[in-house]
């Protein structure tokens, strides 16, 4: 069990089965079955290559799977443009590049999506969105444009624009990866802290200590499957496969 | 040998080094740094003298601005008396005189709402778009072809400088939605909508805009029944519209072309749907990129407007070289081609110092 207490209930937020896809000839996922519990904290690693982006990128759509079913609060994901908008509303997501809107700036990042999706209006929007901004420090930057601030500010702001939708769940691709060394920990506070408030995470990150503070499972994927899938504390003390033991070597050093 | 250091205080910050200021610290560093540059100057500088001295001469100082017969020119200078008495045609072509004012109105109108458009600090820019392009055509229409108690003025009957407008605003404000629309299909991942656009921007980039313009008023009357009658001017803007929205297609396709896959996929992840992610992330940042490319696409469009002169549409080139065969005023072909040159020139280099303005405008430190 991490350090951070565990509020996870019985609810299944996200639900993988059987989940294939291909790249051409290329099987990039092979029968991943994932649940992921209201409330949990899942940390992802594994390899470059091994599929953890496209996972996750399946969970939202923005990745197509061929077969197996991905459901998300309930709902099974098809091509139909309204469902996969509805499911997108629900789950949050943060890129290791950031992605912030270049020509927006700080506000407008976050207010875009309220405004325009949820039809908030505009007053409410910028209310909200300025808590968050709050929450992530980096409310006295709210007039700046993305090009402005540094790389960890960028993150923060990032992180802030999902929650402004209210996800039930986000996702992180690699949100440090990026970063420069002495920025890494800025936006791993405002995880951790989003963790305390019990938000379901899916955090695909090579960020150990992270994972051993609040994840309440941790998965690790090679060549496109689960390999291994346990809670911190013993997935670190006692790996069982060789490739997850070679993977933990190389990145905790040892 | 290894060296040991250590600083024990710290280097505060200093001033740059001042190079020469002002003028005269200008003129040496650009013009006279060595000898070489120095003597460039000399040549290139008695050169320009040397050429526009004389141009000086004839088009300023020597020239004939008042009068109003070519008694009044002294064949030494320019002869601006010329472009004055013809000036009337020259703005409004074949428009009957008592009727002008309707056309002044429209100039009036499309001035106010180009300030009102374009001048940042002027505010309600949406009012001032929506106005633009829903209000302004239908209200500039009826003036300018009658209706509504006034007199109706056939198209045939316009010219000059208003027909040269008519045609590149109508060019412009018509091809540009167009040619978004027309790149946006190009990108689409339904392999319909792609192979139509696909088929369309190449159709329309592999014609000379001669050959189109030939077409809409030579060759399409024969393929429609006779009383299906659509007014040449009409035709000839559909034509141009549609030529220039396959150029416009291009430049904003390599717009999109360069925002990275992030930007659509994290308007995606938020919920926004295709034509929010588009309207409200990807073009806005693709547009302000290939401002310099749209400007220039305009800039063509203008220039090329004077083609509507080989089917019988009387612009204001097409007036002015009109103007060479008065029995008049023979002899004063110079002064006419020099005239539109400028006009031309002023409109097309207004274009290109205001897309320069409006790009510093949008620069976002990125
Ligand atoms: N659009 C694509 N087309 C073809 N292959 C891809 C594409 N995207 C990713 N891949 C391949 O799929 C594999 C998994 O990629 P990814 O999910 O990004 O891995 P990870 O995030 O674990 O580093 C890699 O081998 C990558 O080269
Ligand atoms: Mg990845």
């Amino acid at each position: 069990m991490g350090s951070v207490q565990t509020t996870s209930s019985d609810i299944p937020m996200i639900e993988l089965q059987r989940l294939n896809k291909w790249y051409g000839e290329f099987h990039v996922l092979r029968d991943i079955d994932l649940t992921v519990r209201k409330g949990e904290r899942i940390v992802i690693c594994g390899p470059s290559g091994s599929g953890k982006s496209t996972m996750i990128r399946c969970i939202n759509h923005l990745e197509e799977h061929q077969a197996g079913d991905v459901i998300v609060n309930g709902i099974t994901m098809t091509r139909d443009v309204k469902r996969v908008e509805q499911i997108r509303r629900h789950v949050g997501m943060v890129f290791q590049h950031f992605n912030l809107f270049p020509h927006l700036s700080v506000l407008d990042n976050c207010c875009l999506s309220p405004v325009w999706v949820k039809k908030t209006p505009r007053k409410k929007a910028v209310d909200t969105a300025m808590m968050y901004l709050e929450r992530v420090k980096i409310a006295d930057q709210a007039h700046k444009y993305p090009g402005q601030l540094s790389g960890g500010q960028q993150q923060r702001v990032a992180i802030a624009r999902s929650l402004c939708m209210h996800p039930d769940v986000m996702l992180f691709d690699e949100p440090t990866s990026a970063l420069d060394p002495e920025m890494i920990k800025e936006v791993l506070d405002v995880m951790i802290e989003l963790a305390e408030e019990g938000m379901t995470m899916l955090c695909v990150t090579h960020e150990m200590g992270f994972a051993r503070t609040v994840a309440d499972r941790v998965i690790f994927m090679d060549e496109g499957q689960i390999i291994e899938e346990n809670d911190p504390e013993t997935f670190f003390n006692h790996p069982r496969s060789p490739r997850t033991r070679a993977f933990l070597g190389q990145i905790l050093g040892h | 040998m290894a060296t040991s250091f250590f600083r024990e205080s710290l280097i505060s910050p200093r001033k740059p080094p001042v190079s020469r200021q002002g003028l005269r610290g200008w003129l040496h560093e650009n013009l006279f740094s060595g000898p070489v540059n120095s003597l460039v100057t000399l040549l290139v500088g008695a050169l320009a003298i040397y050429a526009l001295v004389p141009v000086i001469e004839w088009a300023l100082i020597k020239a004939q601005w008042v009068g109003d017969s070519r008694a009044d020119c002294s064949g030494d200078g320019a002869c601006w008396v010329y472009i004055e008495t013809r000036l009337g045609s020259l703005i409004y072509g074949f428009y009957p005189e008592a009727q002008r004012w309707r056309v002044d109105i429209v100039f009036v109108l499309f001035v106010v709402l180009g300030i009102w458009l374009m001048v940042p600090a002027v505010p309600g820019k949406k009012v001032a778009a929506l106005v633009g392009l829903l209000v302004f055509p239908v209200v500039a229409f009826f003036l300018l072809s009658g209706g509504f108690g006034l007199e109706h003025v056939p198209t045939r009957r316009w010219g000059g400088l208003m027909l040269t407008l008519v045609i590149a605003s109508v060019g412009i404000v018509g091809s540009l939605p167009l040619g978004i629309v027309l790149a946006l299909g190009r990108r689409s991942s339904m392999p319909l909508v792609r192979g139509v656009c696909v088929v369309f921007i190449e159709f329309w980039r592999g014609v000379p805009l001669i050959t189109v313009l030939f077409m809409a008023s030579v060759m399409f009357p024969l393929f429609v029944p006779e009383d299906f009658n659509i007014d040449k001017l009409l035709r000839a803007l559909v034509g141009i519209m549609l030529f220039w929205s396959a150029y416009m297609a291009e430049v904003v396709r390599s717009g999109l072309q360069a925002i990275p896959s992030g930007q659509g996929e994290a308007g995606a992840a938020l919920g926004l749907g295709y034509w929010q992610r588009m309207g409200l992330v990807v073009l806005p940042q693709a547009l302000k990129l290939v401002i310099p490319g749209i400007v220039n696409t305009f800039i063509a469009l203008f220039k090329d407007t004077t083609l509507v002169l080989i089917i019988g549409l009387f612009d204001f080139l097409a007036l002015i070289k009109a103007g060479t065969s008065d029995s008049s005023w023979l002899g004063f072909a110079i002064e006419g081609f020099v005239f539109a040159a400028l006009v031309y020139w002023i409109f097309c280099f207004g274009m290109s110092r205001y897309s320069q303005f409006i790009e510093r405008r949008l620069y976002r430190g990125h």
